[in-house]
């Protein structure tokens, strides 16, 4: 009932982007197969340093970029509009920080929109100042073209969501959302018994990062044959999540609660506890405040993640690859772990914001935890 | 004998009958059946009394909002308010229960400094409600970001959320009751006695109808609209209290807000650009929109469908409305 505007123009995109969301399958076999592969592989590279490990053991050649220092980079951003980015960028400031061989570094921030991203490239190149280019995309159609005009130019690095074109050194992500969705999904699956009632809870329609959640964690639930009581929106509102949950409840026991992200996670929890419902297995994600709901009612519970430290990655590839060393690439792929009972008590701390991502690799940055937001 | 009144004079009684109820408290009770048909505990204290602690904020939410709107404007800086309250309060409380009592004045300071600029700008600076507002609404949204740096920075402590939250359980019949109703029934009463029952109700009806002929009657014009737009404000205030203590910390907690309400007081009958308008039929028209949202949830349609309902029943509603007040000539 919330953001009615917003309702009608996520209703009028998603009319408008019918003809591409056509093409795209959020639904791909071959994708569920290859992730749910790689959530199981023993990573390379450093031990504990998730950051900078590589799943598929693949290298791009970069000698012919090695420049002498210092070096300018410039970084296209999609947006800092949600508490995930925020807690990405700072990473990604804080790994800045840590490298004297960047002389400068140029953030430009497109504030959710392709066109101003689009411009933003653009501009960048124009300037003629920036020695490699990353470019974390807001749309993945839209910013093809722009990305593959910068290619030609410069060394350029996509990182987060992808583009639909190879030219760039490396693009990198973690495993990716089937993961995300199969993590969550198989731990319910594992802790249910069969025909238990489970409630999945979404943000929005039409996010391919988020549908590729559902679609993996809605087949591994349907095949160990538990009953999916509803599948909602919550436009991601705190509010909107707890009267959900509170509607559902009034019809029927419900067993397990699947999200496919965590920020209203403790909303949902609220929800059973303010009516007295014992907490059902859940699904959040790392979220400082749902790290401490779910230690301090001992619940049953696993926290996929879509780890933040992958904002640091950039910028170790982009000093490397001004270097001249060789990295993984045309795909960085960055392990994907889920944070589990066993490593809970790692993961929490008190000093810090409620919605801090807890996978951020930070810990032991040097301004942590008053960069992040926390206090010491 | 009756039979009699009405065969002689049918129409006069049907006319004269129809403006004495207003068409949404139909509507509410239309949509609080088809909830209790599709789901029988709704009719249980556990089932309504949650209805009734959702709809609170939005209620006294729209129940403010009103007095702008008879008043011949529109605020739409409410929704950023409630942003700012929520984001403010976690900020200052710092996780510190014993500073609630402190902390909760001051977003009623904020809230009245809101208000009052609103209502100054609007009077002496001659700029339109609508833009004047709009322009809060944004610098409101920049304080907030500003403020938290655009996460969430800190918990609302059980303290202050005690209004939004809590349920006083064992009450006698009813067995629980939400604070937040408590909150409702209170601020509703306070502002349908402001609204229906003194000088100052009349007053903004009048510079609502016509501020020309009212200013010439001796209606303190430029203070009336002040007030209401503060009224407005700290309804806001109330609502982010409650809203925080509903679900907690959320940086957009407050968007769209401000469209809700204005809709919840027109279904209720009030006439945009001012001069009519009731208290409690905005109340129920708020109680009417989560209805709406309840009864969606409950069929589980699919997202799709369930706006294109949403939206339809929102446009049957408030045409509705709109048909009452032309066969009441009003």
């Amino acid at each position: 009932m919330k953001k009615f505007l917003s309702h009608a123009l996520a209703a009028s995109m998603v009319l408008a982007a019918s003809s591409a969301t056509i093409a795209q399958n959020f639904n791909d076999p071959e994708e569920y197969a290859r992730q749910l592969e790689q959530l199981s592989m023993a990573p390379n590279g450093p031990e504990g340093k998730p950051w900078v490990q590589y799943l598929v053991d693949k290298m791009a050649d970069t000698a012919k970029y090695a420049k002498e220092g210092p070096h300018t980079v410039c970084f296209s951003n999609a947006g800092v509009n949600n508490p995930w980015r925020v807690v990405g960028f700072t990473n990604m400031t804080q790994e800045v920080a840590l490298h004297p061989e960047i002389g400068k570094f140029v953030h430009v921030d497109a504030e959710g929109s392709d066109d101003k991203q689009i411009a933003d490239i653009a501009d960048l190149l124009a300037s003629g100042n920036c020695d490699i280019l990353i470019v974390s995309p807001n749309t993945t159609a839209a910013l093809t073209p722009a990305v593959e005009a910068a290619c030609k130019k410069l060394p350029v690095i996509v990182f987060d969501r992808g583009v639909q074109t190879d030219c760039p050194v490396t693009f990198i992500h973690p495993v990716g959302g089937y993961g995300f969705g199969i993590q969550g999904a198989q731990f319910i699956a594992d802790n249910v018994k069969p025909g238990a009632n489970v409630l999945m809870l979404r943000i929005l329609p039409g996010v391919d990062v988020l549908e590729t959640r559902y679609s993996a964690g809605r087949r591994i639930l349907d095949n160990a044959g538990l009953n999916i009581v509803g599948a909602e929106f919550t436009d991601g509102d705190n509010a909107k999540t707890k009267s959900i949950v509170e509607d559902y409840l009034q019809r029927g026991s419900i067993d397990a609660v699947w999200m496919d992200a965590g920020a209203t996670a403790v909303a949902a929890v609220e929800a059973f506890e303010d009516g007295g419902h014992d907490i059902p297995v859940f699904v959040g994600e790392d979220q400082q405040d749902f790290l401490q709901k779910w230690r301090a009612l001992d619940m049953k519970a696993i926290a996929p993640t879509y780890p933040t430290y992958q904002w640091r990655t950039p910028i170790i590839a982009a000093v490397r690859i001004l270097k001249g060393e060789a990295v993984p690439g045309p795909e960085w792929v960055l392990p994907q772990p889920a944070i589990t009972q066993e490593t809970l008590d790692t993961y929490i701390n008190d000093k810090m914001p409620p919605l801090h991502y807890a996978m951020c690799g930070c810990q032991d940055m040097p301004n942590y935890p008053v960069a992040w937001g926390g206090v010491k | 004998m009756s039979d009699q009144i009405l065969s002689t004079t049918p129409k006069a009684a049907h006319t004269r009958r129809l403006p004495q109820v207003n068409p949404v408290y139909f509507i509410l009770a239309a949509l609080i059946v088809a909830i209790i048909l599709n789901n029988p505990a709704f009719a249980e204290p556990a089932g309504y009394m949650n209805f009734l602690k959702r709809a609170a904020p939005l209620a006294i939410l729209a129940a403010g909002q009103l007095y702008v709107i008879v008043s011949g404007g529109f605020d739409l800086s409410v929704g950023s308010l409630i942003t700012l309250v929520v984001v403010g309060s976690s900020m200052l409380l710092n996780n510190d229960p014993n500073a609630t009592w402190w902390v909760i004045p001051v977003m009623f300071g904020i809230g009245l400094a809101v208000g009052l600029i609103n209502g100054l700008v609007v009077c002496y600076l001659k700029v339109p409600s609508l833009i004047a507002t709009l322009g809060m609404m944004i610098t409101l949204n920049g304080f907030a970001f500003m403020w938290s740096g655009g996460a969430p920075r800190g918990y609302l402590p059980d303290s202050f959320r005690y209004f939004g939250r809590v349920n006083i359980m064992d009450v006698p019949l009813i067995r629980m009751l939400p604070v937040a109703l408590i909150v409702l029934i209170t601020v509703g009463f306070v502002l349908n006695w402001l609204m229906h029952r003194t000088n100052l109700g009349r007053m903004i009806h009048a510079i609502g109808d016509n501020p020309r002929a009212a200013q010439l009657a001796g209606v303190p014009v430029n203070r009336v609209r002040i007030i209401a737009f503060v009224v407005s404000s700290l309804s806001a205030v109330v609502t982010g209290i409650l809203l925080g203590g509903f679900a907690g910390v959320s940086t957009d907690v407050g968007t769209g807000y401000e469209l809700q309400a204005i809709t919840a007081a027109v279904l209720g009958g009030a006439q945009l650009l001012g001069g009519r308008g009731s208290v409690p039929a905005a109340i129920a028209g708020a109680l009417t929109l989560t209805a709406i949202f309840t009864l969606l949830n409950f069929l589980s349609l699919p997202q799709p469908v369930r706006q294109v309902v949403q939206g339809l029943i929102l446009i049957v509603a408030v045409a509705l409305a709109m048909y009452r007040r032309k066969r009441t000539g009003q």
